[in-house]
């Protein structure tokens, strides 16, 4: 078990288990398709991303350096937000992109009752250390328990 | 954050919930990246990234319906990228009906929606809005709230506006409030690059697989590009100009950039010159041979790897007057130098509606057709962002297409022996 130590971006707390993405999440390229059939695993179908690309982002702890890509990314997230297809929460090893960041406060302004906790800078050796299904905690003040 | 008296009490309300909460998420969003403080957007035109009635962003089009039942209005005119749909594009049936009644059903809602919200004119829907045939071009120093990120880039890197990379909504929100948070590229230090890279290519490098390679490195950070200046013999001209939009389209689709400086021709670089370079900054050098790594490390995602093209689009971003002028005419030659009179492949131009209309009035437009190229002010990338499309083997020179769809990138020489030759070109 190992605890890290970032910034809250959107409030929350969660336990999921852990997707990591060691390269950056294109954010357009990863929720398109799920979003637009009905998807409700939210199967990521970037190709460019052998980390995700056909796994469920719905509902785990996705774990990432930053996102990239079409600045439809923000909105992208708020609408999976909004749709309940959002990952359990987003963790971030660099600071946060101004895309994934403008989702999440998208998210957490407009929307009621839908929480997607996010929290940035947790380091790369977050990153490093944290692994496909592994169980992830994340508490209120940016501390994030990985086991 | 330091506020405004104005801009604190639209952040406590006095003017409504729906412009405070518009107000608290640019401020938010501006806190979280470390802006001091709130700036007017001074530019004429606005431009957002959502163009298209799609289904699946419902919530979006909720949203906007709030603002505008709520008399929130974009305080600016503005363009927005380009339509998904235009019947001039071939596509088979099942795909007609999967385009207007699954995936574009709110298409004709959603541009009412625009409508009242501000666009600048019916046919303002194009990804290069700053093309002087369409007239939202800011000039440089000007504070832009945009979105689209080949078009920020530009903005940014070949204008010298002032425009962080926002997302769809922000733009929009920047416009109605009249402000966007300080931080990031609207500052001095965070226009300064921290990269520097050196082309020791050969020959002119492809702008696409260029843009490709630098966007993969630098990912979110500023590069200063040293050397590419002497593949640009003409300064910042139309061609210049084009190269560096399809260029700039590559390096923020395939990494994440929003500003770029090209020693010697963009506008900061030619006049702060090395004094945009950070301190400590990292290097990169792009030489054939890194084309060439770069070139290889593209995955094909065609089912069956040496399918025949049964499509072919070019124009992610949308093409320019003289990239359509200079492809009608490597086209009329290069048929010619095959014995053949029409394109051996179904092949789309888009570009924007303004642009064609002006390449319309030119003879090329008919030589064009003559060759059997349709254009189009469709997105080539709603069109392929489907299961239908998605299995057809398309190819493209565009970097931001390959990116985000199943579509193969080949280079511009490839694509033009392909779709004047025949056959597989690698």
């Amino acid at each position: 078990m190992k605890e890290f130590k970032g910034r809250v971006v959107a409030n929350g707390t969660t336990t999921a288990k852990a997707l990591v993405s060691h390269g950056g999440l294109n954010t357009l390229a990863s929720f398109q398709k799920a979003l637009q059939f009905g998807d409700k695993k939210a199967t990521c179908g970037d190709q460019n991303n052998p980390d995700l690309y056909g796994k469920q982002m719905a509902g785990k702890a996705l774990c990432l350096p930053t996102t990239i890509g079409s600045t439809t990314g923000g909105l992208v997230l708020y609408c999976a937000c909004s749709m309940n297809r959002q990952p359990a929460c987003m963790l971030f090893s660099e600071t946060i992109d101004s895309l994934a960041g403008a989702g999440a406060i998208l998210a957490d302004v407009w929307l009621d009752n839908v929480s997607m906790p996010v929290v940035d800078s947790l380091g790369e050796e977050f990153l490093s250390y944290v692994k496909d299904d592994m169980t992830i905690t994340v508490k209120d003040d940016g501390v994030v328990v990985v086991e | 954050m330091n506020l405004t008296k104005e801009q604190q009490e639209i952040l406590d309300g006095k003017q409504g919930d729906i412009l405070a909460r518009i107000m608290k998420t640019l401020v938010r969003y501006g806190e979280l990246f470390g802006a001091d403080s709130m700036v007017p957007v001074t530019s004429q035109y606005n431009h957002l990234v959502t163009s298209f009635g799609l289904k699946a962003l419902a919530p979006v089009y909720e949203l906007m319906d709030r603002l505008i039942e709520s008399g929130n209005v974009s305080k600016q005119k503005f363009s927005a990228d380009p339509r998904p749909l235009d019947p001039n594009v071939p596509s088979s049936f099942l795909q007609n009906i999967v385009f207007k009644n699954f995936m574009y059903s709110r298409q004709e809602d959603y541009e009412k929606q625009l409508t009242r919200l501000g666009i600048m004119e019916k046919d303002a829907y194009t990804c290069t809005c700053y093309m002087k045939e369409v007239g939202n071009t800011p000039a440089m120093g000007e504070v832009l709230s945009w979105s689209e990120s080949s078009a920020v880039v530009y903005a940014n890197s070949v204008l010298g506006a002032r425009c962080n990379r926002n997302s769809g909504i922000i733009d929009l929100m920047g416009s109605v409030a009249g402000f966007v948070p300080n931080f990031g590229l609207l500052t001095d230090e965070g226009r300064k690059a921290t990269w520097i890279v050196r082309i020791e290519t050969t020959k002119k490098p492809e702008a696409q697989l260029l843009g490709s390679a630098i966007g993969m490195k630098v990912m979110a950070e500023v590069p200063y590009i040293v050397g590419l200046d002497q593949w640009l013999p003409g300064g910042l001209d139309e061609d210049a100009k084009t190269y560096l939009k399809d260029f700039g389209a590559a390096t923020a689709s395939n990494g994440a950039v929003g500003l770029y400086h090209v020693e010697n021709i963009t506008p900061e670089a030619v006049q702060y010159g090395k004094d945009l370079i950070a301190e400590n900054a990292k290097v990169y050098v792009v030489d054939d041979e890194e084309l060439n790594r770069v070139y290889r490390s593209y995955p094909v995602i065609w089912k069956k790897k040496d399918a025949a093209p049964k499509l072919c689009f070019m124009g992610c971003p949308h093409m320019s007057l003289n990239q359509l002028i200079d492809w009608t005419k490597k086209i009329e030659e290069s048929l010619k130098k095959y014995g053949k009179t029409k394109v051996c492949i179904p092949t789309v131009f888009t570009a924007a509606p303004a642009v064609l209309k002006k390449f319309e009035e030119t003879p090329y437009a008919a030589t064009l057709k003559q060759a059997g190229v349709i254009t189009s002010y469709i997105c080539p990338l709603m069109y392929m962002n489907n299961p239908l499309s998605e299995k057809m083997p398309v190819i493209t020179s565009s970097n931001k297409l390959r990116t985000y769809t199943s579509a193969r990138y080949y280079t511009d020489a490839e694509i033009l022996e392909q779709i004047t030759k025949g056959g597989t070109a690698r």
